[in-house]
């Protein structure tokens, strides 16, 4: 076990907690940057999802896990980033201005949607969040003069000062980068006063209110700042999947959003990051599994003679094959993690790291959390 | 100069009437404590001060400006702190992260800077870190420092409320019930810190109280409230001899 030794206040503001820490982080680091590499096309792709994701991870996890406000609707910010963009990019503005003003317009229309969150908690503020992606979502197949409505809207690959990002490696590390960025500045925030209030929100309102913190402006800042971080993701977005539809940005896709953070683990950046890796490549996971599981069953039952098991296989990979089995496995993922691991995948994380490096002295004990009756509901 | 003033506070919820016409002024460094049975309105006038309700009638004087209209989130930066009677502590987070917050009505960063975590955002966070670990050495809080809320014991938590509200560097400390849930020796202890706070920090007390050992111990003027109504004020021992009060008490 390890007591980082402190000596001053400052290392309490510091990106990583010490040396050691920061020096796991270099070498995760050297690792994504190295990955290409190393990682057939396809495969470099799909790890370009998980970068993507995971920016979405980090703006949820910032409403959400952060500051308690629950969105149904975050597809429209990622849809309104995308479409932006993309005309943006059709009418000839450059890259760069044309993915800050698309940012830009998903952080207005995040604070414009943020403004009945200053009214609303919980379930009523994500049916008011639903309702807005649900319009949205009509806008884009509606305003054909810009989205080209149910049509769809081709997205041309990324040119940046004249360099292109169209390969699969060069789009891999300009996800990266803007992965990183928004890690960074995620970061940056919740070390300093807003993310404290962020999470003073979350906690409890009124104590919030009574220590000096504006909840209009800071959970209009958390809903601008999330949808801004969502515009960013549905730029990359668009010029990964190449082809916008009004049926992308649907309610199903918030709802996969969502879960990406609560699978992950809410209230931790870990936790957006495991998230979007458990979202990106579990498509791809099952893609393979459809097929090398009867294969691999057939290949076992030829050198058993146990005819069974090349039939179980082939059970597998035709119920792999029906439509929605994604969906379905999604569904029974979220539901066990809520019973299993109601922390995510993070805190998991945490339990075995901890089990580690106290072994062999770990408590199961030790994440009991004690229920508590004391908070009063009288003021809300 | 008038320090802080009730003037005439009355409010209503619905039909009742939950305070009535009270009336009372605090001199800078006393420790005024209002008592009453329960549901006498002592809470709710906490609130009031608080900003969390309107009065439907009178003012509140702080420092001879009014506040009857300031909104809640701005009391704090005015120099009123508050506790909580059921602890309204932020439980996912650690005890230092919850007095840092209580540093936020003197916070000076803007959101941009703070996004870029700027070297002058990096100085004002060790200054509130420099001004809560005083605290924090005030109140013997240093071995919980990075203890989450929600593994921490009650007695902890009551003690953490006390030190988030000190982190605002109030002049005006409003106590809802510091000693309910507490032992004792805890109860003891929080006379203490009170009378430490009043005298070493030069703090103004106003305080709601059941426990009278603690108030007695520490306060210099009470007032006793039945119904929102006002039905004494003065020295503890006054209080505790006037009729009307035996009465609100014991029936009769």
């Amino acid at each position: 076990m390890r007591f980082p030794f402190k000596t001053s206040y400052e290392q309490d503001t510091r990106l990583f907690r010490d040396r050691i820490d920061a020096s796991w982080y270099v070498l995760l680091a050297a690792l994504v940057v190295l990955l290409p590499a190393v990682l057939p096309a396809y495969y470099v792709g799909e790890t370009t999802w998980v970068f993507i994701y995971a920016i979405t991870g980090v703006s949820l996890m910032v409403l959400v896990g952060y500051t308690g406000l629950v969105s149904l609707g975050h597809a429209a910010f990622l849809g309104i980033g995308a479409y932006a963009h993309a005309f943006f990019i059709e009418h000839g503005v450059p890259w760069v201005v044309s993915a800050a003003m698309a940012v830009t317009l998903a952080t207005a229309c995040g604070l414009v949607v943020g403004l009945p969150a200053l009214r609303m908690t919980g379930i009523y503020l994500a049916i008011a969040t639903l309702a807005f992606s649900v319009i949205i979502q009509e806008v884009f197949s509606r305003w054909e003069s810009v989205t080209h409505g149910l049509s769809g809207m081709a997205v041309p690959k990324a040119h940046i000062f004249g360099v292109s990002f169209g390969g699969e490696t060069a789009f891999y590390y300009l996800c990266l980068f803007f992965l990183v960025l928004a890690l960074w500045l995620t970061r940056n925030l919740l070390r300093a006063p807003t993310g404290r209030a962020w999470i003073a929100i979350r906690d409890s309102e009124i104590a919030a209110q009574s220590m000096g913190v504006n909840l209009a402006i800071y959970k209009s800042i958390a809903f601008a700042y999330s949808a801004g971080l969502m515009g960013l993701a549905g730029v990359l977005f668009a010029h990964k999947i190449a082809f916008l539809a009004p049926d992308i940005f649907t309610i199903l896709l918030s709802i996969q959003l969502l879960l990406l953070v609560i699978v992950g683990g809410l209230g931790s950046l870990h936790g957006a990051v495991f998230g979007a890796i458990f979202v990106a490549l579990l498509p791809p996971v099952i893609a393979i599994l459809r097929d090398s599981i009867p294969a691999s069953f057939h290949d076992f039952s030829a050198a058993s003679g146990l005819a069974p098991i090349g039939w179980f296989g082939d059970a597998i990979g035709n119920f792999l094959k029906k439509p929605g089995v994604e969906a379905g496995i999604f569904g029974v993922i979220l539901v066990l993690v809520i019973l299993l691991e109601p922390l995510g995948m993070y805190g998991r994380w945490v339990k075995i790291r901890i089990f580690f490096s106290t072994f062999p002295m770990y408590k199961r004990a030790t994440f009991k959390r004690q229920r508590s009756y004391m908070k009063t509901e009288r003021l809300r | 100069m008038t320090f802080f003033q009730a003037d005439n506070i009355s409010i209503n919820f619905g039909g009742i009437r939950a305070v009535d016409g009270v009336s009372f002024q605090v001199t800078k460094g006393e420790v005024f404590t209002v008592i009453g049975p329960n549901g006498a309105g002592k809470t709710t006038i906490f609130n009031l001060v608080s900003r969390f309700y309107d009065p439907t009638e009178g003012r509140l004087v702080f420092e001879d400006n009014d506040i009857t209209k300031v909104p809640s989130y701005r009391i704090a930066a005015l120099g009123i702190a508050r506790t909580f009677q059921n602890i309204e502590l932020f439980e996912h987070a650690t005890l230092l992260q919850n007095l840092l917050l209580a540093r936020h009505a003197h916070k000076r960063s803007n959101f941009f800077s703070e996004l870029l975590f700027l070297p002058s955002v990096r100085r004002l966070e060790v200054e509130h870190r420099e001004a809560v670990e005083k605290v924090i050495d005030f109140l013997d809080l240093q071995q919980y420092r990075d203890s989450f809320i929600v593994n921490l014991p009650y007695g902890v938590r009551k003690v953490t409320e006390l030190a988030r509200a000190l982190c605002t560097d109030p002049k005006l400390l409003l106590l809802d019930e510091p000693s309910s849930g507490l032992n004792v020796e805890e109860t003891d202890d929080m006379a203490f810190w009170i009378q430490d706070i009043k005298n070493l920090l030069g703090i103004t007390v106003l305080m709601v109280e059941h426990d009278m050992k603690l108030v007695s111990a520490v306060s210099d003027r009470v007032l006793a409230l039945n119904y929102g109504r006002p039905l004494a004020m003065g020295t503890v021992q006054e209080v505790q001899a006037h009729p009307e009060v035996i009465r609100a008490y014991l029936g009769g």
